[in-house]
């Protein structure tokens, strides 16, 4: 049974990652002249990275309602399949209003490090991974706010990386257990490139390249590669392999 | 900006950042049982984080060389199956390493 404590203790790198990241965002939001309150709020309310950047430029240019909302569902699309994917790794006893919980919490980082879990997630292992990120996040919010340019530059810059290298630990090792994961890992790392660097392509914005990289690997894996079905998806990961 | 109006973008920020993650939480309740679909779900974690990582990583320090000497280490080290704090802080202190030493030879 994964517990709260394992929670706790998985949340941990997640949480040092975003205390730098929220900590570069706290101040950004300052420096670009926002209220010292709103970069706070909204930490505490959305509790995501990629939107809150992009809301600290929507917010100082006065952008319209619809704009905010557009923008936002773009960056945010990645989420639906976030969750759905989450939603088949949850212990059948969670409740719907847990669920509903669970959702507010289901970041890039607590996602990828709770999907890798051979056990279904449990309601008190997801409180604690989501908590100790929390925390991460708003711990680093105050601080980017309040002490704008305590960190020197050389430290900040070097911080950067930590989120990424997380996901590079994240997923190579099943890589280097399962052919097929390591082409669906190739693959999109493949249309990711071309996306970002084909000019015409490039205009795809960052939330409709992950989705597009996501489901057409994943797709495709899924056709060339299908898994046994059974009723565990951790089995399934076994077989993959 | 009045407070009232940043409240009101942050709210509907909120509501566009949760929407995404709870409605699929809360309308896949069961397990799915095509077996093309849960396939599919079973890779899919494996593309999206794959896509966030590259190239974006290129990007996320003061140079490409330090990026890349960051990337490198973090390969590694998860190949060898360290845990996600290891890999992090080491890469996170091979880009601090290589970004001192191409500031002390002006490159950066």
């Amino acid at each position: 049974m994964l517990s709260f404590r394992k929670g706790l203790k998985d949340g941990v790198p997640i949480a040092l990652g975003y205390i730098s990241v929220a900590f570069a965002f706290g101040m950004l939001a300052v420096e670009k002249g926002l209220p010292l309150w709103s970069p706070v709020l909204l930490s505490v309310t959305n509790f995501t990275g990629t939107g809150q950047f992009a809301g600290i430029d929507l917010i100082r240019s006065g952008a319209g309602l619809w704009e905010v909302c557009f923008t936002l569902l773009i960056i945010n699309i990645r989420y639906i399949l976030l969750s759905l994917s989450l939603s088949q790794k949850l212990s059948p006893e969670i409740t719907f209003g847990q669920r509903l919980l669970i959702a507010f919490g289901n970041t890039d980082e607590v996602f990828g490090i709770s999907i890798q879990k051979t056990e279904p997630l449990t309601m008190r292992y997801m409180m604690g991974i989501i908590l100790c990120s929390y925390t991460g996040w708003n711990v680093g919010t105050v601080l980017g706010v309040l002490m704008s340019s305590a960190l020197p530059v050389m430290v900040r810059t070097a911080l950067g990386i930590a989120l990424y290298a997380m996901f590079i630990a994240i997923i190579v090792p099943p890589a280097r257990d399962s052919k097929p994961i390591t082409k669906v890992i190739l693959l999109s790392v493949l249309i990711s490139c071309l996306l970002t660097f084909v000019p015409v392509l490039s205009k795809i914005g960052g939330g409709w390249r992950i989705i597009i990289c996501g489901v057409i690997s994943a797709a495709l894996a899924a056709f060339l590669f299908p898994l046994d079905i059974k009723d565990d998806a951790a089995e399934n990961k076994e077989a993959a392999k | 900006m009045s407070t009232a109006r940043i409240l009101i973008i942050i709210l509907v920020m909120t509501l566009c950042t949760y929407l995404p993650r709870a409605l699929p939480l809360a309308l896949f309740r069961k397990k799915i049982k095509s077996r093309y679909i849960s396939s599919l779900l079973c890779y899919l974690p494996y593309g999206i984080l794959a896509a966030m990582v590259f190239p974006s990583i290129f990007s996320s320090t003061a140079s490409l060389i330090s990026s890349i000497a960051g990337t490198l280490v973090a390969l590694v080290l998860a190949w060898h199956r360290k845990s996600l704090l290891v890999v992090s802080v080491s890469a996170c202190a091979a880009v601090f390493v290589v970004e001192r030493l191409l500031d002390f030879l002006h490159i950066l």
